[in-house]
């Protein structure tokens, strides 16, 4: 392998993303679900970090300090409070079949890797490769909303899924235009805000944070 | 005819018509069941034995081709030995001879056929096999696959009083005529409808693509059906068994292979240009084959049951080793291709050995204890010690355990995935791993199956009370055992002559073999690419094993000591250790049970909490029963249900039918 | 006069790690030890309790056949050739191409199986569970080495592993992701192989929970002596394969004399760093339901098969 060395910490981040994205797939723990969010966070920031050290584009620090603070600090912050509240801190979930989901996460990699495969022979940036893994990160998120029982791991989910997309948009395309940036990280503080508040009236209509009550709600 | 046109068609020829000779003989002298024993089988041993020694002579020689004075007026037989025939009939005449030998001293005591029409059957089973492996036209070809089926058939009903047995021959000869149909279909294509059958005419047909791939897949399926690969395995568990133990390991052993031959002879030889996604295909249901056929061989109890599903697997594997060589070499990678087609092929040989010895095995088991349920057996190394001695090697090889066979062929099938990185599809490069990983996976669970019959059969305590005590089987059998036994730890140990002459068979086949520095390294060192990227020598692992297993006994007591007592084992203050205590067959496989229930199709039956007489009963079943051959069964009854109605019964009905053919053909005419 | 050097330097390697394999064992209960706040038996304890068992006599069962009795020897010798092949302090071992790393994988296994069989010899109800759920791990712990070896192997463009120690210890830094994901699946797998907290207790003596010590229970004297060294050299070896493959900076090229003291200084460092490691990891776990084994080795050989993707998509 005789790319720069840069590029190689970058891959390197890719597959910790992905390796981070496989363990929020199969966790149980409602609270290590919460660190692995952050620690993904972590991971964004430093390979944000050098994107912007080695294409010199100033704004990306901005991103950086922008994903620092709220996806590493104030989220898990928020969610911390917020499940202590709902006396979730210590729930475990069930989930559907731990080697089930792991397999078709797999399936999901490969079919992500194969369609991001003809867009990175155009792209022109340093890291091409990149954006299959960011693409199977949002799917694997995607998945993981969709086998998940309690409320609280879905909004983790959405979270992961805006991780993906941002790592997609940091290595495939040097950033995002800062308004649009900003833009977007409003909407996911504000987000989880209204979620936190839906939280305490679910659990006040059904007494849990399952989402099958929620199914109570049909019409007949 | 003199000797120096004697080539090795004539030999093969001449071998095989000895064969049917000798079940004649064995019919003629019925009434005589001890000279048939004690001759005619020991006599067919010695005809295979030169067989083996014609295949091997033909992997060196150049190719031979004969008409025979056979056959139709204008249709004779032709006949043909090259190098991909002599390596099959090597594989043949060799497992043969071991069990031939073992059938000397089994047959002795038989019920249902007599000896003398079995003694036929038999050798007119082995006789059509190696007229399979020999035939150069699609009409010879077609003629004595019919005869492979068939003789094989009465074999499998030799015990026709058990309607088990009969419903498993019925089973086994329909699937066996579907695939010949569809063999038949794929022959009709490549003829394409100028030319004749011989395979020369087909060879030359010149197919483009779609046809090419539609007499591809029939190939596929047609010999697939007879080797047992999904979904057309069904009829595996049931017809084994339900044979007498030698027919057993000759069926698993060497027929399954021959439908590995078919395959191999139409797809690389007839059809040619080879394609990727042929390759793809054949890799994908070779693997889905072999975790199948391994899964559910941990969950039976009957021993013959389980070797049998424990052929599926093989099957697969050696699908996995043909298929990425056909990848390769779509792809334009010949020593790649060589490599994965030579890996097949060792498979092929050794599992050809392994279960004909773990098969030959069971017949032992069975003759000295008339024990089949891995449930009622246990202890037997104390009864049985030299059957339970050829029993380990055999668990041994076919877990795939250096320093014996059956790693050597899983190793060059690893070391044939790892050259994946040639390949620039990303689809196929990223399938390749999963391949290799499924691979890996079926390798370990087939241990776990090996431990569970071995600890289960042969150690422990005994489960089950027998009326008498069991006692060692005869000299014949053990020498048939003997014979497999040493096999596997020849081809093992010294792996590199039989790869050398598989390379043989790779240049005559796809015009490639391995590469100048692989073979370069002496009879010691196994060399597949070059000897940076691998090597493996099992004579130096087993030398260092042995060597220090001694040391370290002559020292330990040079040093120390060597006292021993005996006493009762550790019973954590429970006095009774009875047999109910230790694992039965099911009970290992437990685990398994839990871990991959959505593939059984489990029926229990748990007694309630307060049932005076509580009974449990599970039952494992294959769900390609329920969802694919009772709809398929259903259909054709609703169909034949319709079509009966035109049987009317009234003969102005039946002269309506001839008046309008007439009135048709008339039409037709002008 | 190459070739009888390198013997002589081979068998030193062999005799040099059997030597202090239970060195390697007593220092990871040692480190157990003080971070329970115990003060320990000491680094040789296990030379002391082999001494201890070598001294007795044999105890064996009426009904024990000689495979139970073989055995041992036959796991010592199994072992033993695993730490010849692996390069330890250089890798100009002229054992080495006698297996590559599936061989090594598959070396494991036939000592998997000896001591599973040796398990269900006996008949009672200890040593078939112990052989049940020995197979059980098994099963899914030996294709994810494999996997994960293989990705070493891509890598190198080789399955030997000395070209892979050269390869990847030689080169400048080279960072593979491929080998993140291979190197958290090797872990797991070495927990799970060699018996140690959250799959097995290697202290426990509660039945139930016993996998590694049910199959053994019937051992007495010096065959529990021979096994007990046949366990520690397994874990050396593992250890040694981690050392070989992740960390390789240190190891002595092919027949570079002048490494060898700044190769034996790293493998002295970094065997006290894996002991650590090792001991650190399994006093924060806790030991897991038996049936939640399957899925933490199901995780393991999926990351693993993930890493050779990822080499593939990733590292063309």
């Amino acid at each position: 392998m005789d790319l720069p060395f840069y590029v190689q910490l970058i891959n390197l981040f890719a597959a910790l993303l992905l390796l981070l994205a496989f363990a929020l797939l199969t966790q149980r723990r409602i609270l290590s679900l919460i660190n692995l969010f952050a620690a993904q966070g972590f991971v964004l920031v430093l390979s944000t970090l050098v994107v912007a050290y080695s294409t010199h584009q100033s704004h990306l620090y901005y991103s950086a300090l922008l994903t620092l603070v709220l996806k590493v600090l104030l989220l898990p912050w928020i969610m911390h409070r917020l499940i202590r509240a709902l006396n979730v801190r210590w729930d475990i979930e069930t989930l559907i079949d731990i080697p089930a989901t792991m397999l078709i996460g797999i399936v999901l990699v490969i079919f992500a890797f194969n369609l991001a495969a003809p867009i990175s022979q155009f792209a022109g940036t340093i890291t091409k490769s990149t954006l299959g893994i960011a693409s199977a990160c949002i799917l694997l998120a995607f998945l993981m909303m969709i086998t998940r029982r309690k409320a609280v791991s879905q909004v983790i989910g959405f979270l992961a899924m805006e991780n993906g997309l941002f790592f997609a948009a940091t290595s495939a395309t040097y950033g995002m235009p800062m308004v649009v940036e900003l833009g977007i990280a409003l909407d996911v503080l504000v987000g989880t805000l209204i979620f936190g508040v839906f939280f305490f009236h679910i659990r006040e209509t059904f007494e849990s944070l399952d989402i099958h009550h929620l199914e109570k709600l049909k019409e007949r | 005819m003199d000797l120096s046109s004697f080539r090795p068609v004539e030999a093969a020829v001449t071998l095989s018509v000895i064969w049917i000779g000798l079940g004649a003989a064995g019919l003629a002298l019925a009434r005589a069941p001890r000279v048939v024993t004690n001759w005619v089988f020991p006599a067919g041993a010695a005809v295979a034995l030169a067989l083996a020694l014609t295949g091997l002579w033909a992997m060196n020689a150049p190719v031979s081709t004969a008409v025979l004075p056979a056959g139709l007026p204008d249709l004779p037989f032709h006949v043909r030995v090259d190098p991909l025939s002599g390596f099959f009939l090597l594989l043949l005449g060799g497992v043969s001879f071991g069990i031939s030998l073992f059938s000397a001293g089994y047959f002795r005591s038989t019920e249902g056929s007599s000896v003398g029409l079995l003694t036929l059957q038999y050798h007119v089973f082995l006789a059509s096999m190696s007229f399979v492996l020999i035939a150069d036209d699609a009409y010879l070809f077609m003629v004595v696959w019919e005869s492979m089926a068939l003789s094989s058939y009465f074999l499998v009903t030799a015990e026709h009083h058990n309607e088990q047995n009969r419903k498993a021959g019925f089973i086994y000869l329909l699937v066996a005529h579907i695939g010949a149909i569809s063999i038949l279909l794929c022959f009709g294509v490549l003829h394409g409808g100028h030319g004749d059958y011989t395979f020369e005419a087909l060879r030359a047909a010149d197919l483009n693509g779609f046809w090419a791939t539609v007499a591809f897949l029939l190939a596929f399926f047609g010999f697939g059906a007879k080797a047992g690969m999904l979904p057309l395995h069904v009829w595996l568990p049931e017809a084994h068994p339900a044979a007498p133990s030698p027919v057993s390991a000759l069926m698993s052993g060497v027929m399954l292979k021959t439908a590995i031959y078919g395959m191999v002879r139409v797809i690389y030889d007839l059809i040619g240009g080879i394609r990727w996604e042929w390759g793809l295909t054949v890799l994908l249901f070779g693997a889905a084959t072999s975790l199948f056929g391994v899964l559910f061989a941990l969950m039976q109890h009957d021993l013959k049951r389980l070797l049998a599903y424990h052929s599926v697997e093989n099957i697969g594997i050696i699908l996995i080793g043909i298929g990425l060589s056909m990848v390769f070499l779509g792809s334009g990678h010949p020593v790649a291709a060589a490599l994965g087609l030579i890996a097949g092929l060792y498979h092929t040989l050794n599992h050809a050995v392994f279960k004909g010895l773990l098969f030959l095995g069971a017949g032992a088991i069975l003759r000295s204890t008339g024990l089949r349920n891995l449930n009622e057996m246990g202890g037997l190394i104390r009864y049985l010690p030299h059957t339970a001695i050829y029993f380990l090697i055999g668990a041994l090889a076919i877990s795939a355990l250096p320093p014996l066979n059956g790693f050597v062929s899983e190793w060059l099938t690893f070391q044939a995935s790892l050259q994946a990185p040639l390949l620039e599809s990303s689809v196929v490069r990223s399938l390749v791993p999963i391949v290799a990983a499924v691979l890996a996976l079926s390798g370990a669970l087939t241990g776990m199956c090996f431990v569970k019959v071995y600890g289960v059969a042969f150690l422990g305590q005994h489960r089950h009370e027998l009326s008498e005590k069991p006692r060692e089987v005869s000299r014949w059998e053990r020498a048939g055992m003997l014979w497999l036994a040493l096999a596997c730890f020849a081809l093992g140990l010294l792996p590199v002559f039989m790869i050398g002459q598989l390379n043989n068979v790779s240049q005559a086949l796809i015009k490639a073999g391995l590469s100048d520095g692989a073979m370069a390294s002496g009879w010691l060192w196994l060399v597949p690419t070059s000897s940076a990227q691998a090597s493996y020598s099992p004579i130096v692992f087993l030398l260092v094993i042995a060597v220090v297993f001694a040391l370290t006994y002559l020292v330990v007591r040079q040093v120390y000591h060597g006292r021993l007592r005996r006493s009762d084992p550790w019973d954590c203050g429970f006095p009774a250790q009875t047999s109910r205590m230790e694992d039965s067959a099911d009970g290992f496989g437990q685990p398994i049970r839990q871990i991959f229930a959505p593939v059984f199709l489990i029926h229990r039956e748990i007694p309630r909490a307060d049932d005076p007489r509580p009974v449990f009963k599970q039952e494992v079943e294959d769900r390609h029963w329920h969802s694919m051959y009772l709809p398929i069964a259903r259909f054709t009854e609703f169909l034949s249900g319709h079509i009966g109605k035109l049987q009317q019964g009234r003969i102005s009905v039946y002269l309506l039918f001839s008046f309008l053919t007439l009135i048709a053909l008339l039409v037709f005419a002008q | 006069m190459k070739q009888a050097s390198d013997i002589v330097f081979q068998v030193l390697q062999s005799v040099l790690v059997v030597l202090i394999a239970p060195l390697v064992m007593g220092w990871v209960n040692q480190c157990r030890a003080w971070l329970q706040n115990k003060s320990g038996a000491g680094v040789w304890q296990p030379y002391r309790v082999l001494n201890k068992l070598f001294h007795k006599d044999a105890v064996l069962a009426h009904n024990a056949s000689p495979l139970f009795r073989s055995t041992p020897y036959i796991l010592f010798g199994c072992m033993w050739l695993a730490v010849g092949i692996v390069p330890v302090l250089a890798t100009s071992l002229p054992f080495a191409p006698a297996a590559d790393v599936i061989a090594l994988v598959g070396l494991f296994a036939l000592a998997r199986v000896f001591v599973s069989l040796a398990g269900m010899d006996i008949g009672t109800s200890f040593g078939t569970l112990g052989a049940r759920r020995e197979m059980m791990i098994g099963f899914l712990a030996e294709p994810a080495m494999l996997m994960t070896l293989f990705t070493a192997s891509l890598i190198s463009h080789s399955t030997s592993l000395a070209t892979i120690v050269e390869t990847l210890g030689h080169r400048e830094l080279v960072i593979y992701p491929s080998m993140a994901f291979a190197a958290v699946a090797f872990l797991m797998v070495l927990l799970a192989e060699n018996a140690r907290v959250p799959i097995d207790n290697p202290s426990t003596h509660l039945e139930l929970t016993m996998i590694h010590e049910a199959m053994i229970l019937e051992y007495s004297a010096r065959h529990l002596a021979l096994i007990e060294w046949a366990t520690s050299l397994k874990l050396t070896a593992y250890i040694a394969i981690g050392i070989a493959i992740f960390v390789p900076w240190g190891i002595a090229g092919a027949g570079d004399w002048a490494a060898l003291p700044v190769a034996l200084a790293a493998l002295v460092l970094k065997l006290l760093a894996a002991g650590a490691g090792l001991a650190l990891l399994e006093t924060v776990s806790a030991k897991m339901r038996i049936f939640r084994a399957p899925e933490f080795l199901g995780t393991a050989f999926m990351l693993a098969t993930l890493g050779m993707l990822i080499h593939f998509l990733l590292e063309r």
